[in-house]
């Protein structure tokens, strides 16, 4: 409580800005991306089990059904999102410095949104070749 | 960031070594925190020995008997002795727990008190509590109505008084948002398994009118979702309350004013 000696009464420093009128949408996403990750691993390793012993070219085929690449896109776009959205959460537990927070938070979102277009790339190109 | 070190002015150190009384055969070790806010000292850890003789069964019965007979200046807040009050809430043997309903037979070997962890310290076992009372009241703990003021009282049935069971009990003793690593982090934004408590209390009352509103302003990642479902409060809650199912329930609340 930084302001803890300042002259503010207590009730003002509890109230702040008041509510955000926001969160319920982060905590639902945060469940349904966790459930839909979950369900899309699953599927993944059934996937990646299948190209065992398979040659490179082969492997590649399998990766490029397009229901294969659905589900991949699928877990790449769910798995991104909960990561995101996870480590923000961590960030705002733990991180108390305003300035430091905002910059973690923006290279929280820059970093899952790189890894998010260059895993969807990888699978399009796998998917439409070239 | 977060501070996991104690600033250097509030590491504890070793206390004094109070004498053993004497002819006492049946002796219990306690080792109490001490800080002097009057001083230039470090907190320090003071040994202790209560003749078990002498003194009644439960850990505030030993706290008085040291302040009585061994050293009058060792500070603590206590007042019905029986669980109601919850001013003698402190962290004892590692829990946070009332020191009047906590028997000595419980804590095997030395008895190792501190004061409620991460709240300031005011003196000895005594912390400051004034955010976290500050806290309960912006939660607005009484009924909200608009409709007009019936004749007589306003009614509930008897199903829905019972959904008021393990909510209404609580003494505000602060054990369980003062054992929540939510609450230490950030419990300047983060209300607290307390006040969220008290606050699904009277979101689930029957009679109370104010629920959409009541939800409004818990409606922010700090003041509600800071809660991780770390447990820790309904381990702690001397009175054997479960608030992480409240504050469960006001989650669930605000998913279905949504879906």
């Amino acid at each position: 409580m930084s302001d803890a000696t300042s002259m503010k009464t207590p009730m003002k420093r509890v109230r702040g800005l008041g509510s955000a009128k926001t969160g319920t949408d982060h905590f639902w996403t945060q469940r349904l991306t966790a459930a839909a990750t979950m369900l899309l691993a699953l599927a993944l390793v059934v996937v990646l089990v299948s190209t065992v012993g398979k040659d490179a070219v082969a492997a590649r085929a399998v990766l490029a059904q397009p229901l294969v690449a659905v589900l991949l896109l699928l877990f790449i776009v769910s798995g991104i999102a909960h990561m995101r959205i996870g480590m923000q959460v961590i960030i705002e537990d733990y991180v108390h410095e305003e300035g430091a927070k905002v910059i973690a938070l923006g290279l929280n979102t820059f970093f899952s949104a790189t890894i998010a277009v260059v895993c969807l790339f990888a699978v399009l190109k796998l998917s439409f070749g070239g | 960031m977060v501070q996991l070190n104690l600033p250097k002015n509030s590491r504890v150190g070793v206390g004094k070594v109070w004498p053993k009384p004497a002819g006492a055969k049946n002796l219990k070790e306690f080792r109490i925190y001490r800080y002097d806010p009057d001083g230039e000292s470090n907190p320090r850890t003071d040994t202790y020995f209560v003749d078990r003789d002498d003194c009644g069964p439960m850990i505030l019965d030993a706290l008085l008997w040291i302040k009585n007979k061994i050293d009058p200046t060792l500070t603590f807040r206590r007042s019905c002795r029986e669980g109601i009050c919850g001013s003698c809430a402190m962290n004892i043997d590692g829990l946070n727990t009332l020191a009047c309903t906590k028997g000595m037979d419980d804590v095997p070997g030395v008895v190792k008190i501190y004061p409620l962890p991460h709240m300031p310290v005011i003196k000895d076992l005594v912390p400051d509590l004034t955010n976290f009372y500050a806290q309960h009241a912006s939660v607005e703990p009484w009924l909200h109505t608009s409709s007009p003021q019936p004749e007589a009282e306003w009614k509930q049935s008897h199903d829905d008084r019972e959904k008021l069971d393990g909510l209404y009990e609580c003494i505000l003793c602060a054990c369980c948002s003062t054992s929540c690593p939510s609450y230490w982090w950030n419990g300047d934004r983060y209300l607290g398994p307390a006040a969220l408590l008290q606050a699904y209390r009277w979101l689930i009352d029957s009679r109370d009118e104010g629920t959409g509103e009541r939800l409004d302003a818990l409606e922010d990642p700090f003041r509600l979702y800071r809660c991780h479902t770390i447990m820790n409060c309904a381990n702690t809650c001397p009175k054997g309350l479960n608030p992480a199912k409240a504050i469960a329930e006001i989650k669930k609340m605000m998913v279905s004013r949504q879906v």
